[in-house]
């Protein structure tokens, strides 16, 4: 493992709106590991996950990004080596989606310069990846809900940083896109030495694709470690606040909640 | 799928057409001249009545119908970035209104020319600042926040501009009421918003790219590299003190700043390397086209430019609308 982690956290502590999000939170992530925030509706993933990249201030404490700190970095450096999946897009204006995907090329793009055929067709392979090639020229608002997320990872698989943030990257995806999503985004981090930070609803998929996991708990508590470690079913009982119970398969475990929220 | 025309021969039929209205500009009018005709009177020989008709008025008129036109419909395709709003024009925030508020009070004061511009130009900039300074506020700088502190802005300079008219009399409200629809008739200097014009476009097109980017949401903009907080202002700056220098030159012509982008997008996508010239271009030969109408359509009367634009504008961008398929 390399000696210099990715993304670094020390002693930070993050709130919105008066309520906080993480205390005290140290964390080492390195290039190969693909990790997987959990955590309930509005504990603070998405905030995290923006001050991570820069975005908004954190109350106290460090990040640095490959060994700098991210303040003393220019938001283009930043962009250069990592990558935000935001939750919601603006598309108010018109844009095909050859032109979306290639939006993730601006940080990599002299200020003088043009997309290079070299940019067209890493956004064209972005497209393909995400399976939407053959709608290139079509106009983004066109698209399903489900297609525009995937347009989205396109833009950013399209930016190739080496620190992916994703925040709720399977939201609005079936069941076939969801796999070969996160298929994708833990062979980038264990092949081609990314480190992938991914918020998520779905445990199960957290288990089986994430390498670690971060635990939010809500005021400020968090938990981080190795998947094995930390998704147990005392822990993610915890975590959601309903008796969660393993099952074993073939493949692993399988966490299933047992029966309506304690009250 | 929709077909788009790419951004060369969309610029080049753009120049094209620009220069071809500048012509008819240049010699239709009370004395018609044929093309001939001009371009002696531009040499200087040939009849000295039509020299001074081309040279002293058709040209400054034909070239601030330009530039104003031009003005607007960059200033109009800046804000739609900026607010990220399709329904956004260079007048949304409240712009041309100080400026109306400014002109119409030199006209109640009976002062007349520079004076006028002066007062528009300085009621242009105060409503900017005041804007400016309100959307700050105490948290951020939203684009809802800038819009509804704008909208709110304009409706209280259009109260202003109401009292004003009512305070007025008979012998005055006809100026004023040219004023407020716009007007190019009786301005002085034409180089000036022809110079802004060209400094803005030339200084715009770098930033193309970032627009494109911005124009995805300030989130995206920002994890993209974009410092967006300085670039939003900076758009907001220079979109106002186009806008500024448009009415001050014209009155508040309203229509070119929305519909000339929204063409453009329609007819060849939204990229702004092509989109920010082709607007300046689309805008100031559909305005000089307009003013030229406008002073022949029932000469010796003239009409109201703004009457005009809508005349030719609706019906174009209705047409082009409703070709393109599915949603803007």
């Amino acid at each position: 493992m390399n000696a210099l982690p990715a993304l670094s956290t020390h002693g930070l502590s993050v709130s919105i709106a008066g309520k906080q999000v993480c205390r005290d939170l140290t964390l080492d992530l390195h290039a190969g590991m693909c990790v997987g925030i959990l955590g309930a509706n509005g504990v603070g993933k998405t905030t995290l996950l923006h001050t991570l990249a820069g975005l908004r201030r954190a109350d106290a404490g460090r990040i640095r990004l490959g060994g700098t700190p991210i303040e003393s970095l220019s938001r283009r450096n930043i962009a250069r080596q990592l990558g935000l999946l935001i939750q919601q897009q603006e598309d108010s204006l018109p844009a095909s989606v050859l032109e979306t995907a290639l939006i993730g090329r601006h940080p990599h793009i002299g200020f003088w310069r043009w997309e290079s055929h070299h940019d067209v067709a890493i956004a064209r392979r972005a497209l393909k990846v995400t399976g939407l090639d053959g709608l290139e020229q079509r106009t983004q608002t066109h698209l399903s809900g489900g297609e525009r997320r995937r347009l989205a990872i396109a833009t950013i698989l399209a930016q190739d940083p080496t620190v992916f943030l994703l925040d709720e990257p399977a939201h609005q995806l079936d069941l076939q896109h969801q796999i070969s999503l996160m298929t994708l985004f833990a062979g980038l981090a264990r092949d081609r030495g990314r480190l992938v930070v991914v918020s998520l609803h779905d445990v199960n998929l957290a288990a089986r694709f994430c390498s670690h996991s971060l635990l939010m708990f809500g005021d400020g508590e968090t938990l981080a470690g190795p998947v094995q470690a930390v998704l147990t079913a005392a822990n993610l009982s915890r975590l959601y606040r309903l008796p969660v119970r393993p099952v074993s398969w073939p493949g692993g475990t399988l966490y299933v909640p047992e029966q309506e929220p304690r009250t | 799928m929709q077909h788009r025309i790419p951004p060369l021969p969309l610029l080049s039929t753009l120049v094209v057409l620009t220069l071809l209205v500048f012509c008819v500009a240049l010699a239709v009018g009370s004395v018609p001249l044929s093309l001939h005709a001009v371009m002696d009177a531009f040499r200087g020989s040939g009849d000295p009545l039509a020299h001074t008709l081309v040279t002293e008025l058709r040209l400054p008129r034909a070239i601030t119908a330009f530039s104003v036109g031009g003005l607007l419909a960059l200033a109009g395709a800046l804000m739609q970035v900026l607010l990220r709003n399709p329904l956004a024009d260079p007048y949304i925030l409240g712009v041309s209104g100080g400026a109306s508020v400014g002109a119409l009070g030199a006209l109640l004061a009976g002062v007349s020319g520079l004076w006028i511009s002066g007062n528009a130009f300085l009621g242009a900039l105060v409503s900017m600042l005041i804007v400016f300074a309100l959307a700050h506020g105490r948290g951020g700088w939203t684009p809802t926040r800038l819009l509804l502190t704008g909208i709110v802005v304009a409706f209280g300079w259009g109260a202003l501009i109401s009292f004003m008219l009512v305070l007025s009399d008979d012998a005055s409200l006809r100026g004023m009421l040219f004023w407020l629809m716009g007007d190019l008739s009786y301005r002085g200097s034409s180089w000036l918003p022809l110079a802004v014009l060209g400094i803005g476009v030339i200084v715009w097109l770098p930033f193309a790219r970032h627009l494109n980017v911005l124009a995805r949401g300030e989130t995206l903009a920002e994890a993209l590299g974009i410092a967006v907080r300085p670039f939003s202002i900076a758009i907001y700056i220079s979109a106002s003190l186009f806008t500024a220098v448009a009415v001050t030159e014209a009155g508040a012509i309203g229509f070119v700043g929305l519909v000339i982008p929204h063409i453009l997008r329609l007819v060849s996508g939204s990229d702004h390397r092509s989109l920010l010239p082709g607007v300046a271009l689309a805008g100031g030969s559909l305005l000089m086209l307009a003013d030229t109408l406008a002073r022949t359509v029932i000469a010796p009367q003239q009409l109201p430019v703004g009457v005009v634009t809508a005349a030719i504008g609706v019906p174009l961008f209705l047409y082009l609308l409703n070709r393109a398929r599915g949603p803007l």
